[in-house]
């Protein structure tokens, strides 16, 4: 019964794994002694923020566009359809995707907790986990999309979904015009991170230089 | 030169760091780029020199392989972040003993912590 009540403990409180109760524990011991800034550690984690996972997202994503089947499926099993690729979470998250269409946007929300879906997504941005992005996105989601330089009709609805210790959220962009007959490669280009947390769209064509 | 080429050679020498292809460190998990730049920023503090950083890593590395680390690269930042626990304890920056009270700590106030909210130190209700 261990499991089960580790599992239920988990739906009211957060939980850190063995590995980042040692991360923590030594960073706030040289953060106290002052040997390192916070800032300065959240500024370099940031350079690499982009160099990692978001070009699997980018994949799926390409996919989905590319493969009707294959979105039928992201659609109806996202875990599965995102693991056939190689792309799984170290706690087999499951994995629920939102798709964007002209009457609706999804944006996705979470906290300082480990609710991001890395596997995909690569590590979160900075203002991410930051406290005035998760509450303004649930009362001004349309104020915050206008900070990120997307605007988007007035009849286009706003979900704004709450990630959850046990569902993480993908936003399937809307594939943009000018794109058919492009590979899924050269399609996972216009698919940016932003994209797939909601707070862009994807790319057209002639923004990428090739 | 990027920030991170000085150290990630005195790694090389020992196992060389993953990269993507593009050439810049990739990492799995946001707690691997903390280690990293922590690291990193320790570095640029002078608090340890590059041949004892290698020194550390490749300690790291064999008491690992000794207790059957997989060796297949996946572990490769625990290595690394095991390094600078032993570094920190040997300068006198942390003992063990400092570590793992304030892991305990963590765990205690990610316990205490709502789902949702941010984890804080100050949350650990024997603080």
């Amino acid at each position: 019964m261990t499991h089960h009540h580790h599992y239920q403990d988990d739906h009211d409180h957060s939980h850190l794994s063995d590995i980042e109760l040692r991360v923590r524990a030594l960073e706030s011991i040289l953060i106290e002694k002052g040997y390192v800034d916070p800032a300065a550690i959240d500024a370099l984690v940031e350079t690499y923020e982009v160099k990692v996972g978001p070009r699997n997202g980018a994949r799926v994503v390409a996919k989905a566009w590319a493969d009707p089947a294959y979105r039928e499926w992201l659609r109806q099993d996202a875990t599965a359809a995102i693991a056939s690729l190689g792309f799984i979470g170290r706690q087999g998250e499951h994995m629920v995707a939102v798709e964007n269409t002209p009457d609706e946007h999804n944006m996705v929300v979470c906290t300082l907790c480990s609710c991001y879906p890395w596997p995909v997504l690569g590590l979160p941005p900075v203002w991410y986990k930051s406290a005035p992005y998760r509450s303004r996105a649930v009362l001004d989601p349309r104020g915050v999309l206008a900070e990120f330089g997307v605007s988007l009709p007035e009849t286009t609805r706003i979900r704004v979904w709450d990630s959850t210790a046990e569902i993480r959220y993908l936003v399937v962009p809307m594939r943009p015009k000018g794109t058919e007959g492009m590979s899924e490669e050269a399609l996972a280009d216009l698919v940016t991170r932003d994209s797939m947390i909601g707070t862009g769209l994807a790319r057209r064509p002639e923004e990428v230089a090739r | 030169m990027s920030r991170h080429e000085e150290i990630a050679r005195a790694a090389a020498e020992i196992a060389p760091i993953p990269r993507g292809e593009d050439g810049e460190p990739v990492f799995r998990e946001p707690w691997e780029a903390q280690a990293f730049a922590m690291t990193l920023a320790l570095y640029e503090r002078s608090l340890f020199t590059w041949s004892e950083w290698a020194q550390a890593l490749s300690g790291a590395i064999k008491r690992a392989q000794a207790a059957g680390d997989c060796d297949d690269g996946s572990t490769y930042y625990r290595h690394w972040l095991a390094a600078i626990e032993a570094l920190v304890s040997e300068k006198g920056i942390a003992s063990e003993q400092a570590l793992a009270e304030r892991r305990g700590a963590w765990d205690r106030a990610a316990h205490a912590t709502p789902h949702g909210q941010p984890i804080l130190l100050k949350n650990d209700p024997l603080r």
